[in-house]
């Protein structure tokens, strides 16, 4: 297959914070109208992988291609335009509190089209009912629950009818069923739209039910990448480890223990 | 994107063809509300749509209110498959009256 069937392609990406490297030559490509997840425990670096695919931080080596275009190498113009295809829903949801939940949504229209004003007021309440907050539009974040201000968060990131969709822990803090609704929406939206998408995610229900391709990564590699299948039977260690939530031991030896302890 | 108003058995019929996006819709919007300026019973026909974006389903949204205000006919012909499954998705396709041509219209006084 040649990159241009892919929607994302990350080739030996290299990311630090300060002297600590988060990503360490991770490599991955997601197909047009793939569903992705991306796994790993806290600290796995899956967080600095999402904020690296959305141009947020720039890596300390390696590539990105979003949509056949370098966002590594990409000017301020380029990436401006990019970000137009690519909707994301943040873990927290993101939403301007000082604005209506239909204002929320419309605020992308209004901002990068020129679309009559009813046009936008329908389109922002057509995308709250495809999430299920058909009525709710003139309430404010403050006034929703947590399920529902995630929802609000997916229906502003499907505002612009997006190529791309990144989700970031989307089913975090949900009840179960809540949970579930959004991951059939998810499946929908690739379904129905060819949306390709990215859900960053520590819920391993949610990624076996959603995923095409899983990678999971671990102390800032890929430990493996390929079919929920495939994850699930592999016999990697530390794999099953976070597939069965068994706890691991501390992999420090005694002397680099105390200096870290005494800084000494 | 391409449109073609036609009249056929007193109703006005709008064809869109191909994509159409925020590039166009308010295009195709036009066209829909032009006819039902023009106090015309209107169908649109969708059977050559590719693609519709929210902007252009918001355009049939709009159309279908404005000609209930007006008490005037209004109905999608020949929703393609790639329409439809945008309809479907915002549960539309039980909203809009539907049929499979201008025909299938006809046939229904009869």
């Amino acid at each position: 297959m040649s990159a241009n069937h892919y929607a994302i392609e990350v080739e030996d990406l290299v990311a630090y914070y300060g002297s600590r490297r988060i990503l360490d030559g991770v490599s991955l490509q997601v197909g047009y109208g793939e569903i992705m997840v991306i796994m790993g425990g806290s600290g796995s670096g899956k967080s600095t992988l999402l904020r690296h695919l959305l141009a947020l931080q720039t890596p300390r080596s390696g590539s990105i291609r979003i949509l056949g275009r370098d966002i590594t190498t990409a000017s301020a113009d380029m990436l401006h335009e990019l970000r137009q295809s690519i909707g994301v829903s943040f873990q927290g949801g993101a939403l301007l509190s000082s604005l209506t939940i239909g204002e929320n949504v419309a605020l992308p229209l209004r901002e990068h089209t020129r679309l009559d004003d009813s046009i936008i007021e329908i389109t922002a309440r057509l995308k709250l009912e495809i999430v299920s907050l058909g009525g709710f539009e003139h309430l404010y974040p403050a006034q929703l629950s947590g399920g529902m201000i995630k929802r609000a968060a997916l229906a502003r990131a499907m505002a612009m009818d997006p190529k791309m969709l990144f989700f970031d822990e989307p089913s975090a803090g949900l009840d179960p069923v809540v949970s579930s609704e959004l991951d059939d929406l998810i499946i929908k939206l690739r379904d129905t739209l060819g949306v390709t998408i990215v859900v960053v995610t520590h819920e391993l229900e949610s990624a076996f039910k959603i995923a095409d391709h899983i990678t999971v990564l671990d102390h800032g590699r890929i430990l493996i990448s390929g079919t929920a299948d495939i994850v699930r039977n592999s016999s990697i260690e530390r794999v099953q480890d976070l597939l069965h939530r068994r706890s691991r031991p501390i992999e420090i030896s005694a002397d680099d223990y105390l200096h870290r302890l005494t800084g000494g | 994107m391409a449109y073609q108003v036609k009249k056929d058995s007193g109703f006005s019929v709008v064809h869109l063809t191909g994509d159409i996006d925020l590039s166009c819709s308010p295009e195709a919007r036009k066209s829909i509300l032009d006819s039902l300026a023009a106090a015309q019973p209107t169908l649109v026909d969708l059977s050559a749509v590719t693609y519709i974006d929210s902007s252009g389903v918001a355009s049939l949204v709009e159309g279908y209110q404005t000609a209930k205000k007006k008490n005037l006919e209004f109905g999608l012909l020949g929703v393609s498959e790639a329409a439809l499954s945008v309809l479907e998705l915002a549960r539309l396709d039980r909203v809009f009256p539907i049929y499979a041509s201008l025909k299938d219209r006809l046939a229904k006084n009869g």
